[in-house]
């Protein structure tokens, strides 16, 4: 993992003391709301419905051990003992005190950890595949490439003050598990021709009131001109993004106003002038010590599949489901990814405890070279688990609650806070989701229906994906109550889709009878293995309308 | 309120005519872009030093070939959230050599005055009560940056590998 | 029973707060003054704007509020939400 050197300390420090005089005028009353609010915004401060809920990055979705115990101290100390981890690889607290802010920051920051940027218009968390570095299927391991745009951005002179938000996502795998395709700028490290590994860039994605499919706009970049790129991209983003209108202010809107191909040509325009910028250039040797915080561990000499591990899956059926969902291969014999599913039958989805988060960060000290990982499905992962370890630790986690056998499956669902905590939320999204999770209990429904997303969110702001879940479920308000809108057949994969509208909303007790009859038609005509997506993709939508809505389907939606 | 340049609140010598129809006689003025575009020839047989001040929305790369006339360029604020000027600023530095007064102009906030700084910006015109104070307030705040401007401050990155 | 109240968030924790009839602003809606004279919720709203000036709460709102069950209760379901705290999660300590 990264390590602050006593450059990154002190330009965390120094903002912490900022915020500290910031947080004394706002509460001596020196500065206003309006005035203060951009300033705690841009340390992760919100207010919410019930308090001020503060955001914290987790960069690229990496975390030690280390880390996840402060994490849990601050759960306990300074707010209601637990913590939600966020599709951006955030860490929230719900009810933390304004007062004791910078406190918060400052205990944060002892662990290398911070809340830089993680609100505001500016660049945000830099999100990647929360496998890199161990994925069988990665070209490269995309961490120290974000460390480094991480670094650039970071209280960036020039771009502190962007239409809107801006969000940016890497991956080092074809598989895409970040999805690239719905961020403002998104990277896949892919080889050219030559063979030479460089970046594929894409332009343009978001999810919110305007979803798009994000559109390549360069093929393939070296390496080395990664940050005058992303420059030159900022750059005419911050010059020609909308300012009227925040609805219309992302950079999806101006790459789909201009055409992909004018932006491009716009980018590479500036590219052309700042390319060669000894003020962009990067060193070699900090390259080179960035990469060396990502080296390997000192992975031991170990066999794949021990017999240990083969045999208990043939007599213990709960074992071989949580292996066959939760346990990915690892590029390096003898070890394996495993997930921890965050999402038990009933639990809000992406939240953990504190005594939870201390007993995890223990099992990763003693499983998982002392380093997890935080997805954008609100999972944790343990990176570097040895295969002959897997049985202690499933019957570790299983004590947890943190060994469903669910993780892509049905009742893996993504949901973001929804009207329980967020202020621009039209409808809950967590007890949607519980009682989903409870609906589909049964493992061997859920192993049948194999891969399926369901993702929720509360409002069209769309933090829970919900245009980009296999089924997304979208919370609105009609007359002062909650309905639920369907849509089916969005993927957030390298196949990236957006979802299509199923028909009229439907109340929160009708959705999982909704979802029910989905998964039903979706059985009775699926062709061999197919996947939920490839069959919705084959079928098309009609007879899942009818599923949900009757035969007078067309009438009603 | 006040202008700031070099720590100090200074006095400032320009009249900010850009909104103005009849320009006042014989004092240096700050003039928009298109008082420039249709009085030019009128503005600089003045003899007076000249001022521009470009809305967010005007690139300085518009005036180029005309910067040598200008003593200062002010580049406006409309609200601290509008952040293009930020990168007009560098434009008109880094890229068009610009080495005269640029002038933070509109809504110059503190909490701004360090962004600005970096990017090229060498006056304020600030909008709080004690524009010094609020100057001298955050001129210590950071020490060290991720990024390298046309200011020629040293990255931490630069200063990571100097031995 | 119907009226209005005053319902913001405290500065300093920004936790939801309703204003009382002796200008304090307390935790629990039970505590908090009702307007069911017309006239009176502006006057409450006037004295809630102050103590905004002053810092002492954000975005002060009037929110109708009903009797469910001999209880107070928000009409608006976000206010209700509000009033009452997160519909889940309710197995942690407050
Ligand atoms: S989708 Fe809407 S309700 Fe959910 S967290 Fe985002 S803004 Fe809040």
């Amino acid at each position: 993992m990264y390590r602050y050197d006593e450059f990154d300390h002190t330009l965390v420090a120094e903002r912490i003391a900022t915020f500290r005089r910031q947080v004394q005028r706002r509460l001596s009353g020196d500065l206003t709301e309006d005035q203060f609010k951009p300033l705690r915004l841009m340390n992760g401060l919100y207010l919410q419905l019930h308090a001020y809920m503060l955001r914290v990055n987790i960069p690229y979705g990496c975390l030690s051990a280390r880390q996840l115990r402060q994490l849990a101290y601050i759960a306990r100390r300074y707010d209601r003992n637990f913590g939600h981890f966020t599709t951006r690889q955030n860490i929230q607290y719900n009810w933390i005190r304004l007062d004791e802010t910078p406190d918060v920051l400052a205990a944060l920051a002892e662990v290398e950890m911070n809340a830089m940027q993680s609100s505001g218009n500016c660049v945000r968390n830099i999100t990647a595949d929360q496998y890199a570095g161990r994925a069988r299927d990665e070209v490269e391991d995309p961490r120290p490439w974000c460390e480094l745009i991480r670094q650039w951005s970071i209280l960036h002179p020039e771009f502190s003050y962007l239409p809107r938000k801006f969000k940016i996502a890497v991956s080092g795998a074809p598989v895409d598990r970040a999805a690239v395709k719905f961020h403002d700028v998104g990277l896949y490290l892919r080889r050219n021709a030559d063979g030479v590994v460089g970046f594929e860039v894409i332009a343009g994605g978001g999810q919110g009131r305007l979803p798009y499919v994000g559109h390549t706009i360069r093929d393939w970049l070296p390496k080395e001109d990664l940050l005058s790129y992303l420059e030159a991209i900022l750059r005419i983003y911050n010059l020609g993004g909308r300012r009227d209108n925040p609805q219309k202010a992302r950079i999806k809107v101006q790459v789909n106003a201009l055409g992909p191909d004018e932006f491009r040509r716009l980018v590479d325009e500036e590219w052309a002038q700042i390319r060669r910028s000894a003020l962009l250039a990067v060193p070699r040797a900090e390259i080179e010590r960035i990469a060396a915080y990502f080296a390997d561990p000192a992975w031991e000499v170990l066999a794949d599949d021990p017999v240990a591990v083969t045999r208990q899956r043939g007599v213990d059926p709960g074992f071989d489901d949580w292996y066959r969902a939760n346990v990915v291969a690892h590029r390096t014999p003898g070890y394996a990814i495993v997930n921890l599913s965050l999402k038990a039958p009933g639990i809000a989805p992406g939240d953990l405890t504190a005594d939870q988060m201390d007993k995890v960060a223990d099992l990763a000290d003693r499983f998982s070279i002392g380093e997890l990982r935080v997805s954008h499905r609100q999972n944790l992962v343990f990176p570097d688990v040895r295969q002959g370890d897997l049985p202690a630790l499933w019957q570790e986690l299983r004590a947890l609650s943190l060994a469903t056998p669910n993780i892509g499956q049905l009742t893996d669902i993504i949901a973001c806070p929804g009207l329980d905590f967020c202020s621009l939320a039209n409808a809950r999204a967590i007890p949607v989701a519980q009682d989903l999770s409870r609906h589909f209990g049964d493992a061997a429904v859920l192993q049948d229906v194999g891969e399926l997303t369901i993702n929720i969110s509360g409002c069209m702001n769309a933090c829970g994906h919900h245009h980009v879940g296999n089924i997304g479920i979208l919370g609105v308000e009609k007359n002062g109550q909650e309905f639920y809108q369907l849509t089916l057949g969005g993927s957030s994969g390298e196949d990236a889709s957006l979802g299509d509208r199923l028909g009229r909303s439907i109340s929160a007790a009708d959705v999982p009878p909704a979802i029910d009859a989905i998964v039903a038609r979706y059985r009775a005509l699926r062709l061999a293995d197919e996947r939920f997506l490839d069959t919705y993709r084959r079928v098309g939508i009609e007879p899942f309308k009818e599923a949900v809505y009757g035969a007078r389907a067309r009438e009603v939606a | 309120m006040g202008l700031v340049r070099g720590g100090s609140l200074v006095p400032d010598p320009f009249t900010d005519a850009s909104s103005l129809g009849e320009l006042p006689a014989g004092v240096p003025l700050i003039i928009s872009l298109e008082q420039w575009q249709v009085r030019r020839d009128e503005l600089l047989a003045r003899g007076q030093p000249l001022g521009l001040r470009l809305r967010s929305d005007q690139s300085p790369t518009r005036i180029a070939d005309d910067l040598a006339h200008f003593a200062v360029v002010a580049l406006e604020f409309p609200k601290y959230r509008d952040g293009r000027a930020y990168t007009h600023a560098r434009i008109l530095k880094e890229r068009l050599g610009y080495t005269g007064e640029i002038r933070a102009v509109g809504d110059v906030l503190q909490e701004q005055l360090h962004f600005m700084q970096r990017c090229g910006f060498n006056s304020f015109d600030v909008v709080a009560p004690d524009a010094e104070q609020a100057w001298r307030t955050v001129a210590g705040d950071h020490t060290v940056w991720y990024q390298a401007t046309g200011d020629g401050r040293p990255r931490a990155l630069d200063r990571r590998h100097r031995r | 029973m119907t009226g209005q109240m005053i319902l913001a968030n405290r500065l300093t924790d920004g936790r939801v707060v309703f204003l009382a009839a002796d200008g304090r602003w307390v935790d629990d809606i039970a505590g908090g003054a009702v307007a069911t004279a017309p006239g009176v919720a502006s006057q409450l709203l006037a004295t809630a704007r102050v103590a905004e000036s002053r810092n002492a709460v954000i975005e002060p709102c009037l929110i109708d509020i009903r009797q469910v069950a001999g209880h107070r209760q928000p009409v608006a379901w976000r206010e209700a939400i509000r009033a009452t705290g997160p519909t889940v999660r309710t197995d942690l300590p407050a």
